[in-house]
């Protein structure tokens, strides 16, 4: 592919679509992390109103 | 819910401070390779990730024994936590090596055998995440997950060792490439110290990832019990 260059390829416009995956994926991960643990905690405080009206 | 641990908010923001010194030394701090050009700049997060895959595969096979000797659900939200973490990581690190591999090789995807193992170990934990949601009870999903995770860990030390063992286009990084290798360059000591430091970083990622992902797992679970007991 590099045969009988001169100097580095320009190949920076990959380098920053390899940079924008590992961000974006990592943000989203963190993201989803956040979103699950919010709903899961309204679930909980739902949960928790419906086993007290039962127990009562 | 338990408040967050002091001790977790420290790590977090110890790790995104690692995390910039890392992307900082990758930007500024290291040479441009000769041949290939800022593209091979890719190299240094890709092969944390693909570390961070593989470390995450190894903990849930770990977890998965010791569920298996103790029978406490706390490790089987371990082993499902890894497990996820490092899906997320080595498809990271397939997508960054198909990009490297555009310019470089002049192809974006060829069926090398580190390609291939890579990517049949990510199936096999994808296989893990959707199987374990078809299973209702959770004893048996723990125990499934526990199974799978041990047996599944095979392929790690398989696409590990696939470029040191077969005949392969993929560089080696550490020891010594194959002739037929194409993108392989000589680390210059700033270049060497930068892909260690990464690799140092997404351990902590790894780490504080898997600490929020255990927590959210005791939730999910606390949740699910608690759905158990208000149907009865």
């Amino acid at each position: 592919m590099f045969f009988l260059q001169q100097g580095p390829a320009q190949t920076t416009n990959y380098m920053i679509a390899g940079y924008t995956v590992i961000f974006g994926v990592i943000l989203f991960y963190v993201l989803s992390l956040f979103l699950r643990n919010r709903n899961l905690k309204r679930d909980l405080e739902t949960l928790q109103e419906l086993d007290n009206k039962t127990n009562v | 819910m338990e408040t967050k641990p002091r001790l977790l908010t420290i790590l977090d923001g110890v790790t995104i401070i690692l995390l910039a010194v890392a992307t900082t030394l990758v930007f500024f701090f290291t040479p441009i390779e000769a041949v290939m050009g800022n593209v091979q700049k890719v190299f240094y997060f890709h092969v944390a990730n693909a570390w961070v895959g593989m470390l995450g595969f190894m903990a849930s096979a770990i977890a998965g024994v010791a569920y298996l000797r103790t029978g406490k659900r706390s490790w089987d939200i371990v082993g499902m936590a890894s497990v996820e973490i490092s899906v997320v990581f080595l498809l990271i690190a397939i997508v960054t090596g198909s990009i490297w591999a555009r310019p470089v090789w002049n192809t974006w995807w060829t069926w090398d055998p580190r390609l291939t193992t890579a990517a049949i170990m990510e199936l096999i934990y994808a296989a893990y995440l959707l199987l374990r949601q078809g299973i209702e009870d959770p004893d048996r999903r723990a125990r499934f997950g526990a199974v799978y995770a041990i047996l599944g860990f095979i392929s790690v030390p398989l696409t590990f060792l696939s470029i040191r063992i077969f005949r392969t286009i993929h560089p080696v990084v550490i020891g010594n490439a194959d002739p037929s290798a194409q993108g392989s360059f000589d680390m210059s000591p700033a270049m060497l110290r930068t892909f260690m430091f990464s690799l140092l970083v997404f351990s902590f990622i790894f780490a504080d990832l898997l600490w929020h992902r255990i927590r959210l797992g005791h939730l999910a679970d606390k949740v699910e019990q608690l759905k158990l007991k208000v149907t009865q």
